[in-house]
């Protein structure tokens, strides 16, 4: 295959998801020349969302239409150092995206804003409970960031995303019905907040009645017609439940597709490259600049694009295996504790509780919006005393009723220990598809030295690059947390009348298994901060060792939240491409000085 | 459902629907399905006897009863054997890639093993299985016989070869269900009837008047990609 260099470009940004989309707006609108490199497929409602031929479960969400394809790459996982990681050879636990529009064409749409105690969160632990009260081998950290600095571009983010949500104060009034936990904005939702349906009208009520603060879940889907500052439109939601894993065929989702990419194609400063796969970063002799990236395109050509600035945008442990690859910052060694890229690798502490109701009770969980829902907040972030509880991290619990359709229902079956086939799976499953509520724990995993990434000395991809390895396993910090949290839900679905409960929680000493889909959300690994010996990027997501390279997404979060990351995803967007523009375009370099 | 339809394509669907509905109260209550005029599926991967296993277990796994047609009524058979022509049987999806270690089972899995492998190894398996410990076929077996030799495979430590019993169960009862509940255009949930036993409307895909009719049943019936009703 034939090697070629490419004219060089002002800025080349690796990934087409919502990171990588915002930074090509942001640079275009500055001036720049910008390259987007997508290693899938080109995406857009109009091709991958016609209905009805979308809206096929199996296609969806079995065969993972729009998703990554692992045969060309994928991770190793183990629970531990003294373990040899085995591949993730079929998608499960975690289902990353591929093509244009990457994860955001697929998401569900619930949007956050990052609660301002996560930000500081060392700093916060410490003044209320003493820096004892942080476990050994805990690696809590604070963003280098404030809720102040960021307020601006989730407010930009929200008006982008065409966001429906309810707030409880606007510039520190009180103005509505929304989660009395969160923080002041600056301005209300661009949309009102969707319709509750029926399971979590049921859950609204009974929490209020417990003495819990229900809100109506923000939530990227719109509640009506909408147009973004980019010109582009959005039509209502309709509650058709295929939002996750599927491209919204009613334009109601939020998506790089639908909300930025229509207005930055035309662009002549921007040029998408679909299946074009970065194989590593280019640095020059000093190993401090980036000189652009190498990528394979689709006839498999060797092809060198030069550039000023490189954007590292692709999925969060995509960000980490290309800086690995590429040399970019020190690798984390967990024995000697040094090093930073793989350093604090976080996922997501998620389970699930059912109820079930009388027959009489229909709550048609076909029905369904991805970001909608109703959640309460009373045991998230530092919302409550974790002094007598002697944890850290919380969980925000919600319903959040995305359309449950038949062949999920057929593999959920009936309650726990009714068989799994047969006639009694059959009368089980019949008896409560239409009859039950399910209610999430959304919750933190913190951080710790001896979970991390780094290189897989066995597996390599197709492209004969070495795989990226995690160390991954469920710690007692974040079991007890679970377990408290989800204790408070029995008095929620007490109150609900439910017929009968599940509770779904962690087991004392349970395993991560990565046999059965928990959530795709992903975080650190590449962790912003104030300090190069604990963060490899800078408070502006950029890279404190390669100053003309920054990485985009969650892989910068330094430990776990309890909201889904796309909301700080799209607001560290905003805010890292706000001081590229402002001041790094001026005078390259890195934007903070040692 | 008063609302207008939201555009052209959505609105020429519907009509096609207006139509199938009209049919479908005239004709008979649809039980199983499958219509008599209907030429019987040919398996395209699947050998005859393979073709016997698969009807037996499938049989089994989703029986016929009061309660809803079972896989054979809703042609699970045809959608597995269907499958197997697709990307997915071939691995196409999977990371496939040497060295093939075995490890703690939550690591998930680690056969060099495609779904067309696993359903030729493990027919092939249970079918020896099953004929030395009981002289038959698995076919020629009562329910309750084959009801107990498959909640053996779906428990028990009993390897095929290489290919754990448990992996091959996990891969039919997985594709079952799929076939059971999935749209029709993939050969199985025949006449509609995977989705009405639970009442999933389908292809409906617009729940915006009934959003808040809380705790009611949603009036209206199934309805596939394609605008068949049930």
């Amino acid at each position: 295959m034939a090697s070629i260099k490419m004219k060089p470009v002002d800025a080349v940004v690796i990934g087409g998801g919502w990171a990588g989309s915002i930074l090509a707006k942001e640079l275009t609108e500055a001036g720049q020349t910008v390259v987007m490199l997508e290693r899938g497929a080109d995406r857009s409602t109009a091709s991958d969302g016609a209905y009805p031929g979308s809206i096929d479960e199996l296609e969806g969400n079995f065969r993972h239409k729009i998703f990554q394809n692992l045969s060309k790459t994928s991770v190793t996982i183990r629970n531990s150092s003294d373990q040899t990681a085995l591949p993730y050879r079929q998608m499960a636990a975690f289902l990353p995206g591929e093509g244009v529009g990457g994860a955001g064409l697929h998401w569900s749409g619930v949007h956050f804003r990052m609660p301002p105690d996560d930000l500081i969160l060392r700093t916060k632990v410490k003044e209320k409970y003493g820096e004892k009260f942080i476990p050994e081998g805990m690696n809590l950290q604070d963003y280098g960031v404030t809720y102040d600095d960021l307020e601006p571009f989730f407010d930009k983010a929200e008006k982008v995303f065409g966001t429906s949500g309810e707030a409880y104060t606007v510039n520190g009034q009180v103005v509505g019905k929304g989660n009395v936990f969160a923080p002041s904005r600056s301005d209300h939702f661009p949309l009102p907040a969707l319709k509750d349906v029926y399971g979590a009208n049921m859950f609204r009520k009974a929490a209020e009645e417990v003495g819990f603060h229900p809100y109506a879940m923000p939530a990227a889907n719109a509640s009506a017609q909408y147009t973004n500052p980019y010109g582009v439109q959005m039509g209502p939601c309709n509650f058709c439940g295929y939002c996750s894993g599927y491209a919204c065929y009613m334009y109601s989702k939020a998506s790089p597709n639908v909300n930025i990419l229509p207005a930055l194609r035309p662009d002549p400063n921007f040029e998408l490259r679909t299946e074009a796969h970065v194989l590593r970063v280019e640095l020059d002799g000093t190993k401090t600049r980036a000189t652009g990236v190498t990528y394979l395109d689709r006839n498999g050509n060797d092809v060198f694009q030069p550039a000023e600035l490189v954007i590292v945008s692709a999925f969060q442990f995509h960000n980490v295996h290309l800086m690995l690859l590429s040399g970019i910052g020190k690798p984390y060694d967990p024995v000697a504790n040094e090093g930073v890229v793989g350093r604090n690798f976080v996922y997501q502490n998620v389970t699930t509780t059912t109820a079930w109701f009388d027959k009489s009770v229909y709550t048609n969980q076909f029905i369904g919006t991805g970001g909608g829902g109703v959640a309460f907040d009373d045991f998230n972030s530092e919302n409550f005393d974790h002094g007598p509880l002697g944890f850290i991290g919380g969980s925000p619990v919600w319903v959040n009723q995305a359309g449950i359709k038949g062949i999920a229902a057929a593999k959920i079956g009936g309650p726990p220990g009714t068989p799994h086939w047969g006639s009694a799976w059959k009368k089980a499953m019949v008896d409560t598809y239409q009859h039950s509520v399910r209610m999430d724990a959304h919750g933190t995993n913190m951080a710790y030295r001896d979970v991390y990434l780094d290189l897989d000395p066995t597996w390599k991809d197709a492209y004969g690059m070495p795989m990226l390895r995690m160390t991954f396993d469920w710690k007692d910090n974040d079991i007890r947390m679970n377990r408290y949290v989800v204790s408070q839900i029995a008095k929620v679905t007490k109150a609900m009348g439910a017929r009968d409960v599940h509770l779904g929680q962690r087991q004392p000493g349970e395993h991560f298994d990565t046999r059965f889909y928990q959530t795709t959300h992903l975080a650190g690994g590449a962790v912003m901060g104030d300090d190069p010996k604990t963060s490899a990027l800078n408070r502006y997501l950029q890279s404190w060792d390669v100053s003309n390279v920054f990485v985009i997404g969650a892989n910068a979060f330094p430990q776990g939240t309890g909201y889904n990351p796309t909301g700080m995803v799209a607001a560290l967007a905003y805010w890292s491409a706000h001081h590229i523009r402002t001041t790094y375009l001026k005078n390259p370099g890195p934007l903070v000085q040692l | 459902m008063t609302m207008p339809p939201p555009d052209p394509s959505r609105r020429t669907f519907m009509q096609g629907l207006a139509g199938a509905a009209a049919l479908t109260s005239t004709a008979l209550p649809v039980h199983s399905a499958r219509s008599a005029s209907e030429p019987a599926y040919s398996p395209t991967f699947f050998t005859p006897a393979e073709w016997a296993f698969v009807h037996a277990a499938c049989d089994r796994l989703i029986p016929q009863d009061a309660v809803g047609p079972g896989a054979i009524a809703l042609g699970v058979p045809e959608f597995i054997d269907r499958q197997m022509a697709t990307p997915y049987a071939f691995g196409k999806s999977w990371y496939m890639q040497a060295p093939f270690v075995q490890g703690p089972a939550n690591l998930g899995y680690q056969l060099p093993y495609a779904p067309r492998d696993i359903y030729r190894k493990g027919i092939a398996g249970a079918a020896a299985f099953v004929q030395a410990k009981y002289g038959k076929a698995f076919q020629d077996l009562d329910a309750a016989t084959r009801d107990s030799i498959l909640t053996g495979f779906e428990t028990g430590d009993t390897l095929f070869g290489d290919l754990p019993a448990k992996v091959f169960f996990a891969q039919l009862l997985g594709n079952t269900m799929e076939g059971a509940f999935s749209d029709p255009s993939h050969g199985g949930n025949k006449g509609l009837g995977g989705w009405t036993t639970i009442g999933f409307p389908g292809a409906r895909a617009d729940f915006m008047d009934w959003v808040d009719q809380y705790g009611k049943p949603y009036p209206l019936g199934t309805v596939s990609i394609s605008g068949e009703t049930a």
